[in-house]
């Protein structure tokens, strides 16, 4: 048995997985079907999204917010984070350019999330 | 002197949901002061994701919230300026703004929408003794400078308050390579969303400390240490239960405030509780034609709620300037007990308009198993069953014309917490 | 670098003495260990320009307080800093206060203070509806005052440089040699600069440069003498205008209530002997027991309305209860302006009168007629009226970005207070002269701001910006 805070959304679901049986697991206090998701995927292979900023060279601020499109593996969120680090994006930045494609080879791309003008 | 029909005073979440909703009733003639350089507030420094699941049934980022707002508020062509800070509003809605193009900016308003968020309490107010050094931050403004102006806070880092921009703090500076050494919670609960403490602290075994404070800071030109305790149930700190964590940086989250300024300058009558404006179910102030909605009216823990309030102040200030709304002659007081410290609104007018009406409250202490209920002369009218509710999460209890007819025909209205089973 | 005449410590005492010498033909340095005039005991203090009933008759504290007192409107108009004079009261709450209130009354009346009164109960709640009921007898004082004590610093520093006094900032002194008569000082950086009158107003550090200047223990030991303070938002400005003295018992001194030429309420100080001379933290302790003590004087202090709190060293002489003015004995042309504590704000003015004369007397200094008494303070978009602001904004639209949103305090504003001489090179500094940040949300919003219009102006990374200067970064390097 494992108990779960769902992280989906700010309601924060309580979440018991039974995971007596890892090939059928039963998910319950959920309540909408990313809850169940969830809590399937935090028994087995933890994901998260992960959020941070990427520098940009010639903007009207030096960063840009970013994200990875979808969750990635929990264990890879700091090797993501230095793969962010790497790049230096060039004004103008629109929301949703790509930053990184596929990211680590996860099939995820790190995209911008905020558009950023061109420094006046 | 300019003429506005509806002027709202904000760009942010707030300020924008009104202008939208105004415009979607119909009116043409609105104008929005914002005080920073972009629009969408402090939403631009949120670069976290959960924000909008309510509003667009998908996980944004606050900039991508934000944004999607702004791209509203463009496509109906409604007029905003930027970098213009509101002086003064006064009583016959004359409002005084300041800017570097148009200089001094008097703009007479046949309504105004008061939308400026709230403000974090400073280290003062928390009476947190020791050294004035540098090192204290709130935590947005750690946000600030972090995700916007892309500087580095600090490296060791101890964060007081566990609300959910302390939480978030928290991951962002080990995303940025700091290590936070503790998150101390004078209450013995978090004030922050669940899933924070699941994915900001518990993901990184970031320690967190209930029922503890920062009793001193010690550092001469920076922090060099905080002293934390525990408290004890009248949150008094246990001084033999001292302890010294070293760091560079301590984060305060300590709570927000609304930012009322202007309402107190024009007249508007405050609620004690929520520090924001006692309205109606309208949005509509003490001071006729003045609405708010928003942080600045009470703080709100999810954005999605915000818009939704906002819209209707949008919606409500047309219709007052309409003539459609009835004025605030006779009201309900919306008693609220057992549980429950407020509601907003405060007030339900006792006209015959039966809108559906959202209530939204928070309540004073963790309860389990409750049934949040409203009940008129006695008679429990609506409820919402919750396995927890907890005083950082807002509740809300939506009720349809048929219930609202039901209050504005009553005498008295009261939300309560029923325990169940 | 050689001077006529330098002074160590750009407090208050050092400012005034700097601004009154500058009167006559002679050359001046202000030697200042920290990064701005005014961040020792002279930004953390009561800010009240007493009357002059409480010090001794016949002290140099009773003559230069009211001396001082007097000359404070005036000399408010010319360097243009904030005064009012508000007045105050001793609040007497026991049968026999009115004994110890008749005694201040007529030592008040000895020292040559104007205008003293003894009120009763009612009167007293007529003119402070606020204070306590239980109160009986208070001493009536209109003369007294409040000024912004860092402000009037700034203002005597300004008004000095442009008179022509150098100021130099982190010269922490710590060798002085003679070369004949000539003082050789050398700081911590290796500097080295020369005079022929060394003038000490280095506050609680005035015995260790005492020592310094004579090769030998001060005949005075001074000890650093906290005070804690609480200060209120402005929303709470309503809660007295004048300032609350309260009776002094076998309990001790009691405690101020306030308001400030801000608006703001202050409530302290405590007093406590410190062994550190730069120990300037608070206490949990310390700050319950000057709410507490405040409470007397007002039942209903809302505590939600502190909004900071801080804490400041005086610079008392042990064993002497008196200013320290005057040429030394031993060291020939060493001036020492020592345990200056309180009413020191108030007689700051007096004393710097009587200090130049003296060593102008001595020096055989001849009168600068460029002298040029006026100066004009930065314009305070918040206090102006709307005429008033447009005009400035049509001059410099930089008047028109307000940056700190609870004081409203714009970029114009920011700007000057850095390019002013001495100019406000970190936060502190900028706050001191624009209030930014000073305001309920303390610096919240427009610390990012400010940082940034600080490395714009001084032409340095922000990374570079500190909240008062040496090590005190406020972000990391890149």
């Amino acid at each position: 048995m494992r108990e779960l805070i769902c992280i989906c959304c700010p309601l924060g679901c309580h979440i018991t997985v039974d995971d007596s049986d890892l090939n059928n697991l039963k998910v319950t206090g959920n309540s909408c079907l990313r809850g169940d998701k969830y809590a399937r995927e935090e028994v087995t292979c933890p994901k998260r999204t992960v959020t941070s900023i990427c520098k940009v060279a010639g903007g009207e601020i030096p960063v840009v917010p970013c994200k990875t499109k979808d969750t990635v593996e929990k264990g890879l969120i700091f090797d993501v984070l230095k793969e962010i680090s790497k790049v230096t994006l060039k004004a103008p930045v629109h929301i949703g350019d790509v930053v990184i494609k596929n990211v680590l080879n996860t099939g995820v791309d790190v995209v911008a999330t905020k558009n950023i003008d061109i420094k006046r | 002197m300019l003429h506005h029909r509806l002027v709202i005073i904000g760009g942010g979440p707030a300020g924008l949901a009104a202008a939208h909703g105004a415009y979607e009733e119909g009116e043409r003639d609105i104008l929005i002061l914002e005080r920073e350089e972009h629009l969408g507030g402090i939403l631009n420094q949120c670069i976290h994701n959960g924000f909008g699941l309510h509003t667009f049934k998908e996980e944004l980022t606050g900039p991508e919230y934000a944004s999607r707002f702004i791209d509203l508020v463009k496509k109906d062509n409604i007029p905003y300026k930027l970098n213009t800070t509101v002086i003064d509003v006064n009583k016959d809605k004359i409002i005084t703004a300041v800017n570097q193009e148009d200089g001094l900016l008097l703009i007479k308003a046949d309504a105004i929408i008061l939308a400026c968020g709230c403000r974090e309490r400073p280290r003062g107010a928390i009476n947190i003794a020791g050294a004035r050094c540098a090192g204290i931050y709130s935590a947005g403004t750690a946000q600030k400078l972090v995700n916007i102006d892309g500087l580095k806070v600090g490296k060791e880092v101890v964060i007081l308050g566990s609300g959910d921009i302390g939480l978030i703090m928290a991951r962002r500076m080990t995303f940025e390579g700091a290590k936070v050494k503790a998150v101390c919670e004078l209450m013995p609960y978090s004030s922050g969303l669940n899933r924070n403490i699941v994915q900001c602290l518990n993901d990184f075994d970031i320690p967190l400390y209930f029922s503890h404070t920062v009793i001193k800071i010690n550092g001469k030109d920076r922090v060099e240490s905080v002293v934390v305790a525990k408290v004890d149930e009248k949150l008094n700190p246990i001084l033999d239960t001292a302890f010294e964590i070293k760091c560079d940086t301590l984060l305060l989250s300590v709570g927000l405030l609304p930012e009322n300024e202007l309402a107190r300058t024009c007249g508007v009558e405050l609620s004690r509780v929520t520090n924001g404006a006692i309205v109606d179910e309208s949005m509509m102030t003490s001071m006729d034609g003045i609405f708010e909605c928003g942080n600045v009216l009470h703080v709100h823990d999810l954005v999605d709620y915000v818009s939704e309030e906002s819209t209707n102040a949008g919606k409500s200030a047309v219709r007052y300037l309409n003539k459609s709304i009835s004025s605030r002659d006779q009201v309900l007081e919306v008693k609220t007990s057992n549980g429950v410290r407020y509601s907003v609104p405060q007030l339900i007018k006792k006209d015959t308009d039966y809108t559906p009406i959202q209530f939204k409250m928070r309540v004073s202490n963790v309860f389990k198993n409750v049934e949040v209920a409203l009940f008129v002369d006695g008679e429990k009218v609506a409820k919402k069953i919750k396995q927890i509710v907890t005083p950082g999460e807002m509740e809300t209890l939506l009720v349809k014309e048929d219930i609202v007819k039901k209050i504005k025909s009553g005498q008295n209205v009261e939300l309560t917490l029923v325990k169940r089973g | 670098m050689h001077k006529d005449i330098i002074i160590i410590g750009a407090g208050v005492v050092g400012c005034s003495i700097a601004r009154e010498l500058s009167r006559y033909n002679t050359s001046i340095l202000v030697l200042e260990k920290e990064n701005d005039v005014s961040v020792g005991t002279s930004k953390a203090n009561s800010g009240i320009a007493h009357a002059g009933f409480d010090a001794k008759e016949g002290s140099l504290k009773a003559k230069f307080n009211v001396e001082g007192n007097k000359m404070m409107k005036k000399l408010s108009e010319e360097l243009d800093f904030p005064f009012k004079q508000n007045g105050a009261m001793v609040l007497g709450f026991e049968d026999d206060s009115i004994d110890k209130i008749e005694e201040l009354y007529h030592r008040g009346i000895a020292n040559g203070v104007e205008q003293l009164r003894i009120i009763r109960h009612d009167e007293i709640l007529k003119l402070e509806p606020e204070i306590n009921d239980q109160v009986q007898v208070a001493l009536l004082a209109p003369t007294s005052g409040i000024v912004s004590p860092y402000e009037m610093t700034i203002a005597y520093a300004e008004n000095a440089a442009s008179n022509g006094v150098t100021f130099v900032f982190g010269a922490e002194v710590n060798k002085i040699d003679r070369k004949g008569h000539t003082f050789v000082i050398t700081t911590i950086d290796n500097q080295t600069y020369e005079c022929e009158t060394l003038i000490n107003c280095a506050g609680v550090y005035a015995d260790k440069i005492y020592e310094l200047a004579a090769n030998k223990e001060a005949p005075f030991q001074i000890v650093p003498r906290k005070g804690e303070y609480c200060l209120l938002d402005k929303t709470y400005g309503y809660l007295t205008s004048h300032t609350l003295f309260q009776t002094p018992t076998k309990m001790g001194k009691g405690v101020l209530v306030t308001p400030t030429t801000h608006d703001n309420i202050i409530v302290g100080p405590n007093a406590h002997d410190e062994e550190s001379k730069d120990d300037v933290d608070t206490s949990i302790e310390g700050l319950n027991e000057v709410w507490n003590k405040a409470l007397l004087t007002m039942p209903h202090l809302p505590k939600r309305g502190i909004i900071t709190q801080f804490a400041g060293l005086r610079a008392h002489a042990k064993n002497y209860d008196d200013f320290i003015v005057g040429y030394d004995n031993d060291v020939i042309n060493l001036y020492n302006v020592a345990a200056i504590e309180s009413p020191g704000l108030t007689s700051a003015p007096a004393i710097a009168v009587h200090v130049a004369k003296e060593v102008a007397e001595k020096m055989k200094l001849s009168e600068n007629n460029a002298f040029n008494p006026i100066r004009k303070g930065i314009p305070h978009f918040a206090y102006l009226s709307n005429e008033e602001r447009e005009a400035l904004i049509k001059e410099n639209p930089l008047y028109g970005h307000i940056i700190c949103r609870c004081e409203v305090v714009s970029e114009g504003e920011i700007v000057e207070a850095i390019r002013r001489v001495p100019g406000a090179k970190d936060l502190d500094g900028v706050k001191r002269r624009t209030r930014a940040g000073m305001g309920r949300c303390q610096m919240g919003f427009c610390t990012p701001k400010v940082m940034e219009i600080i490395a714009r102006e001084l032409h340095e990374d922000i990374t570079s910006v500190t909240k008062k200067g040496h090590e005190s970064f406020m972000v990391d390097k890149r």
